[in-house]
């Protein structure tokens, strides 16, 4: 069940992402509408997260394209925000939580040019979207995992971009900031963003998302909730991987067989 | 020549000295230094190897004697304390490891040289032996000396022996050892003791900033090797010991030359030409293989494309020109005439004037690769639900990986399918 | 006047060593700084042997190279060949020390360098070569370090915001379009370019405490990065300062002083920090600041 749309926000085409050879994105293929909230679900180690990093030109692909607003990477940065794993930093860099919001407002300033007041404005309006303006001068590593989490929100608020990548939002977080998040990730894409969340937990993803890519090194099912969140597919994805592709994988990982060169 | 085989004879009773004792001082730093790259250590020995120059000038100070059983104890407490610093600070702030051990290696490397030239301008002129800690000097070993390290390393080894089992547990799986009931922490502690021990035995053969390559280096070089741990440790010896003799070689040919420098450079050279040639995990044999499978392609592709044509006419084995083969598959020439070539050596072509035919083993095995292509597409198109334009390129390359097991496994579950996607036959 | 000369030089020394040190460490990298210290000293020998002098553009030129040529094949054996990173960083800077000694001794007779030399420096002996400046007699050493200096300040001052969101956090700098490669790249040449300013007066290792010493005590007490970057070079200054004239007092190697002093405000730093961290882990606090979330 893979539901493709005319016109999409995001294209990916055929696109195989191998580690050491061994593909953990293979012959990925779809399209996802303007507006959406989008889950990828998936057990640990289905690619979720190689998937969101590719299309940020974060890893190099095997083979395939990526294609946003139908352009190249390139030539939309400014319309795209990425957000890693919270885990990815090392939290004791010394920065106060409005430090790192600020940093979402670099790629609009360009090389060479410092911030300005309007700048730190954005940047604290974005904290009190997220409920963290009291923080704003609070060092990063006193903070909670889930005001971490909203720390980083803000500073992919403050890229004021259309279409979102967030890797893992709510691993570690707390109930209330959970929610905090899921109701202005609502908020946004009621207002036309577009917004990619790569989610582990499978209990909240048909209340959270209104279209679900489910993925386990293949893509299994792309499309809305009410037609993809079945049994059945959840069984496809969470059913282990598929016995011949993961065989060839560890072929093609062994022989160190050149794929597509 | 002859000065190679007076020295290799060990006439000289100098020579005898400085090759014996440039093998023993890093014998034991070879042995336990394995383990140490195998924990992932590799840099606290640097950090350990720069604490020993105030231990050594401490002990100078305050006993006014040069002996080593003064001076190596010396060396062992400061050794030993900087890696319980290294830890305490990653412990106990927000500096990771590497910083820690930057930070301990520097400072006590300063200190040291306070105390170094603290000893020089108090003027005893007794000092002059203990630069041979800072710089190595394998060269002026005295035979007393000899004997004490012998019984050192020895020592060292022993024990590194004794606990074999016990110490590659540890490196390889910590959380295990324990729950099998394995004294983790006292194995550890023994294991560091020695390292300790082995690095305040070898710095007087390269001195204190090269002493973290007598560990680590030729651990570095056997792991190219094997994936054996008792071997990679007779092989870590091994280099070290040819290390040490070519060292101790150019330096009595050209006694200006330093002889620790020169076994760091032997015994880089060796890592270096390990993991350039080595078999198996080498970088040049990994590019052969690189090659050796991009000619395989390019065969089958040929095989293939023959196959192909015969599809067209129901001629098989009919001669094609070679314009009608790169007019079905557009290769590059210099690439299709040796590998046509090489196809004919091999027996799937025969090479007529009007061009080139397949043998029967060429039919079939252009019949196959055909096969496992369509096969391959048709598993991508039921069971990753591709498109079936989509499904093409990835066949490209699966179809020469797949093996016979693997054919039958598809074919098994594809339930033995008779067309492809494009509704091409599979060929039987 | 010597006086005045060689706790200057320290102190140049020390401020571009603490500036970059701050990234080095904030960066994980303290480790690859140390081996960047060493490796280099192959291009110290070589292009010393061939301009005659120790002060020259070709020699930072050279050590710029050396530096990110480390720095490649430290990635090299790691990325490439899967060696361990740690391993990869020991194997290299070893390999190329162990060179540039062998180039000492073999160029012996004709450059005036020395083992001691390279292991401490001679900051003593900075204020007897000098150069003729805009009317001043001026030590060719501190021209040279005042030049990396404000090199290096330029640099980190007008791309602050790269190389904070670079170091910070590297793929996000990524998904903006920064080149984390580059700026990378550019650290480790600075501090080559460091290393090879301060030879003479610390010595290729001595350079390493003065690199990662200082910023790492900042960075234990500061919890902004202006801060930390002020902080390190204040505690820079001060241990060129002290080192000196302890050193003087004891009959000691000056830089090494120097970097024990560095050593001693890091103990102060971390003793603090160690302090301040039985304080505030006091739980009441942190609970009734979560409430109002």
């Amino acid at each position: 069940m893979i539901e493709h749309v005319a016109d999409p926000i995001l294209e990916i085409h055929d696109l195989t992402v191998s580690y050491s050879k061994r593909p953990v994105l293979w012959n990925i293929d779809l399209t996802l509408p303007q507006g959406v909230l989008a889950g990828i679900i998936g057990p640990n180690g289905a690619g979720k997260s190689t998937l969101i990093k590719t299309a940020m030109g974060l890893i190099p692909k095997a083979s395939g394209y990526v294609k946003l607003f139908n352009k190249d990477l390139e030539e939309v940065r400014k319309k795209v925000s990425y957000v890693p794993q919270r885990e990815s930093v090392d939290w004791d860099f010394p920065a106060s939580a409005l430090d790192v919001v600020l940093m979402g407002r670099y790629g609009h300033v360009g090389i060479f040019k410092s911030l300005r007041q309007a700048d730190k404005e954005v940047a604290l309006d974005c904290l009190r979207k997220v409920g963290m303006e009291a923080f704003a001068d609070r060092q990063i590593s006193q903070l909670s995992g889930g005001q971490q989490q909203r720390v980083f929100l803000a500073r992919a608020l403050a890229q004021d971009a259309d279409l979102y990548f967030m890797d893992e939002p709510f691993a570690g977080v707390d109930a209330s900031t959970e929610k905090t998040i899921i109701a202005l990730l609502k908020e946004m894409t009621a207002k036309g963003k577009t917004i990619i969340v790569v989610h582990h937990d499978l209990n909240s993803a048909d209340e959270y998302f209104d279209w679900i890519l489910l993925l386990n090194t293949r893509l299994v099912a792309s499309g809305p909730t009410e037609k993809v969140f079945t049994k059945e597919l959840l069984q496809k994805t969470y059913g282990g991987k598929l016995n011949i592709l993961s065989s060839v994988g560890d072929l093609l990982h062994n022989e160190q067989f050149p794929n597509r060169e | 020549m002859k000065e190679l085989i007076r020295f290799l004879l060990l006439e000289d009773p100098n020579v005898r000295t400085v090759v014996f004792g440039t093998i023993l001082l890093n014998l034991s730093a070879s042995v336990v230094g394995s383990f140490a790259f195998l924990q992932k250590k590799s840099l606290s020995g640097d950090a350990v190897a720069h604490s020993i120059l105030p231990g050594i000038c401490m002990a100078f100070i305050f006993f006014q004697t040069k002996s080593l059983w003064v001076l190596l104890p010396g060396a062992f407490v400061t050794g030993w304390l900087s890696l319980y610093l290294v830890d305490l600070i990653s412990r106990h702030s927000k500096l990771k490891q590497d910083t820690a051990i930057a930070v301990v290696l520097s400072v006590f490397f300063a200190v040291g040289i306070i105390l170094l030239t603290y000893i020089q301008h108090s003027g005893s002129g007794a000092q002059s032996g203990l630069d041979s800690f800072l710089f190595g000097k394998a060269a002026a070993l005295l035979e007393k000396d000899l004997i004490t390290y012998a019984i050192i390393s020895l020592l060292v080894i022993g024990v590194t022996v004794f606990f074999f089992k016990e110490f590659m547990l540890i490196s390889f799986d910590a959380t295990y050892a324990g729950s099998i009931g394995l004294p983790v922490r006292g194995l550890q502690l023994v294991l560091t003791t020695l390292t300790v021990i082995a690095i305040v035995t070898g710095i007087q053969s390269v001195g204190v900033v090269l002493m973290s390559a007598m560990l680590i280096t030729p651990a570095v070089a056997a792991r190219y090797w094997t994936d054996d741990l008792k071997q990679l440790l007779i092989l870590a010896v091994f280099f070290n010991t040819i290390a040490a003799i070519m060292g101790a070689y150019i330096s009595y040919r050209y006694p200006s030359m330093p002889t620790g420098p020169w076994i760091v450079v032997v015994i880089s050279l060796f890592a270096f030409a390990s993991i350039l040639f080595a078999p198996k995990k080498g970088l040049v044999y990994s590019m052969y293989r690189v090659f050796k499978h991009k000619s395989l392609i390019l065969k089958e592709n040929i095989l293939k494309a023959l196959y192909q044509l015969g599809e067209q006419d129901n001629g098989f084995r009919d001669t094609r020109a070679l314009n009608k083969l790169l007019a079905k598959r557009n290769l590059p020439l210099w690439q299709v005439y040796p590998a046509l070539y090489r196809l004919m050596f091999e027996g799937y072509l025969q090479h007529t004037s009007k061009g080139w035919a397949l043998t029967s083993e060429g039919m079939e095995r252009g019949k196959r690769i055909v096969r496992l292509h369509r096969l391959w597409e048709m598993y991508l198109s039921k069971n990753l639900l591709l498109a079936s334009d989509h499904v093409h390129d990835d066949a490209e390359t699966i179809e020469h990986i797949l093996t016979p097991e693997l054919e039958s496994r598809l074919e098994k579950s594809l339930n033995f399918p008779e067309v492809d996607p494009h509704s091409s036959k599979i060929p039987r | 006047m010597n006086d005045f000369y060689i706790i200057l030089t320290g102190i140049l020394v020390a401020v571009s060593c603490s500036i970059l040190g701050t990234f080095l460490v904030l960066r994980k990298m303290a480790m690859v700084g140390d081996a960047i210290s060493h490796a280099v000293l192959p291009g110290i020998v070589l292009s010393f042997f061939i301009t005659g002098s120790r002060e020259s553009i070709w020699m930072l030129i050279g050590a710029g190279l050396m530096g990110v040529f480390t720095t490649l094949i430290i990635e090299w054996l790691h990325k490439k060949t899967k060696l361990q990173e740690d391993a990869s960083i020991g194997v290299t800077f070893t390999f190329l020390f162990a060179l540039g000694v062998l180039l000492i001794s073999y160029f012996a007779e004709n450059i005036d360098l020395d083992q001691e030399c390279v292991l401490y420096g001679e900051i003593a002996y900075v204020p007897l070569n000098t150069i003729m400046l805009f009317g001043l007699e001026l030590p060719k050493a501190i021209v040279m370090l005042a030049v990396v200096l404000i090199l290096i300040t330029a640099v980190i001052f007008f791309f602050y915001k790269e190389w904070v969101i670079t170091t910070f956090d590297a793929p996000y700098a990524a998904s903006i379009g920064m080149s984390t490669v580059l700026w990378n790249y550019i650290l480790m040449s600075m501090v080559s370019f460091t290393t090879v300013a301060s030879f003479e007066s610390v010595g290729a290792i001595l350079v390493v405490a003065f690199l990662v010493v200082p910023a790492s005590a900042a960075y234990l007490i500061t919890d902004s990065l202006p801060k930390t970057l002020f902080f390190a070079v204040l505690f820079g200054i001060i241990s060129s300062v002290a080192g000196y004239y302890s050193a003087s007092i004891l009959d000691v190697s000056i830089s090494g002083a120097m970097a024990t002093a560095a050593g001693i405000i890091f103990i102060i730093c971390f003793i603090l920090q160690w302090i301040q961290k039985q304080i505030h882990t006091s739980p009441s606090i942190l609970q009734a600041e979560e409430q109002d979330v």
